[in-house]
């Protein structure tokens, strides 16, 4: 079955338990292995878009970097039931300063 | 300064090394202005979206645990077990300044039900976050696609500036430098040339009188 067309998420069972009402592909990963294992069976399923909550993608950024640069699959972290930390923001900033040397967003 | 020999053939073969570096030099500056300004563009985007939804997702998420805690959470975990919809999307490529950057989008399916359950055993919580969740849904995929978008060009844009900038501080003037030697010397053969020629002539003419 082609999951080219599929969403997934990966996270705390708190968290993520709620995107299976959407029909996401949930993963409950609460450690390191276990998350870093998800994603890269994600990946390997050819899922394009996986979305991570920040506390989970905190523990793996090597995976997400890997990820980053290629067009599948888009990790996006989101927050979780904690509310956000501030991870997707500082993705955002961390592009900027690649782009344009300086963050200009303040 | 390059090690080569000073001739007049290594001369004009750095002199058109020389134009097309700058050609291209050109070319790279024009292409890594215009990301940029597509770059800004798609970053106002992600960032606007993302803050969006780092709001609204927080809410929804805790007016589920609020649910949890009221339905318990075996009985939430059942509720959900069979999905009403299943989020569908279409996938694609585009072609940006020439990076191949994925489009997501929602492709949109027939009406099913809001819920995946019935309304016996449920609580207005979990309704209501569940709603929440598939209003957030298109932004989500969108956030997916900027987000993704952004990487890609911020990674391309990087490169380009490594390579403009090896160009115009390392490459051009270390072949400007190497042409203005190589003619330098050849003026100074000349020169030595003239000089002797001179003596000689001197020297004929001192002998035939």
């Amino acid at each position: 079955m082609s999951n080219k067309n599929k969403l997934s998420v990966v996270g705390e069972r708190d968290s993520v338990m709620i995107f299976k009402a959407l029909g996401f592909i949930t993963r409950y990963a609460d450690k390191k292995d276990e998350i870093e294992k998800a994603v890269k069976q994600l990946a390997r399923d050819e899922v394009p878009v996986i979305y991570i909550t920040e506390s989970a993608a905190e523990k793996i950024p090597e995976t997400i970097a890997h990820f980053k640069s290629e067009p599948y699959p888009a990790i996006i972290p989101i927050p979780d039931k904690s509310g956000s930390k501030g991870l997707g923001m500082k993705g955002i900033r961390a592009n900027v300063e690649k782009a344009v040397g300086t963050d200009i967003f303040e | 300064m390059m090690n080569v020999n000073p001739t007049r053939m290594e001369l004009t073969r750095l002199k058109r090394r020389l134009s097309t570096a700058e050609r291209g030099h050109k070319l790279l500056k024009d292409k890594r202005d215009e990301m940029v300004r597509r770059f800004m563009e798609y970053i106002r985007k992600n960032k606007k979206l993302r803050q969006e939804i780092d709001e609204k997702l927080a809410a929804a998420m805790s007016r589920f645990s609020t649910a949890q805690a009221v339905m318990g959470e075996s009985e939430v975990a059942e509720a959900l077990l069979c999905p009403a919809r299943e989020a569908k999307i279409k996938v694609g490529k585009q072609n940006i300044m020439n990076v191949d950057v994925p489009t997501i989008r929602f492709s949109v399916e027939e009406n099913k039900a809001d819920l995946p359950y019935g309304f016996a055993f449920t609580s207005a919580e979990l309704d209501q976050s569940v709603l929440d969740m598939s209003d957030l849904l298109p932004l989500l995929i969108e956030l997916a696609e900027t987000e993704k978008i952004c990487n890609m060009l911020a990674d391309e844009i990087e490169k380009t500036r490594r390579r403009v900038n090896a160009l115009e501080h390392i490459m051009i003037p270390e072949m400007q430098e190497t042409i203005k030697y190589i003619s330098m010397k050849l003026e100074d053969n000349e020169r030595g040339n003239i000089t002797r020629l001179m003596k000689v002539k001197e020297m004929v003419t001192e002998d035939a009188m």
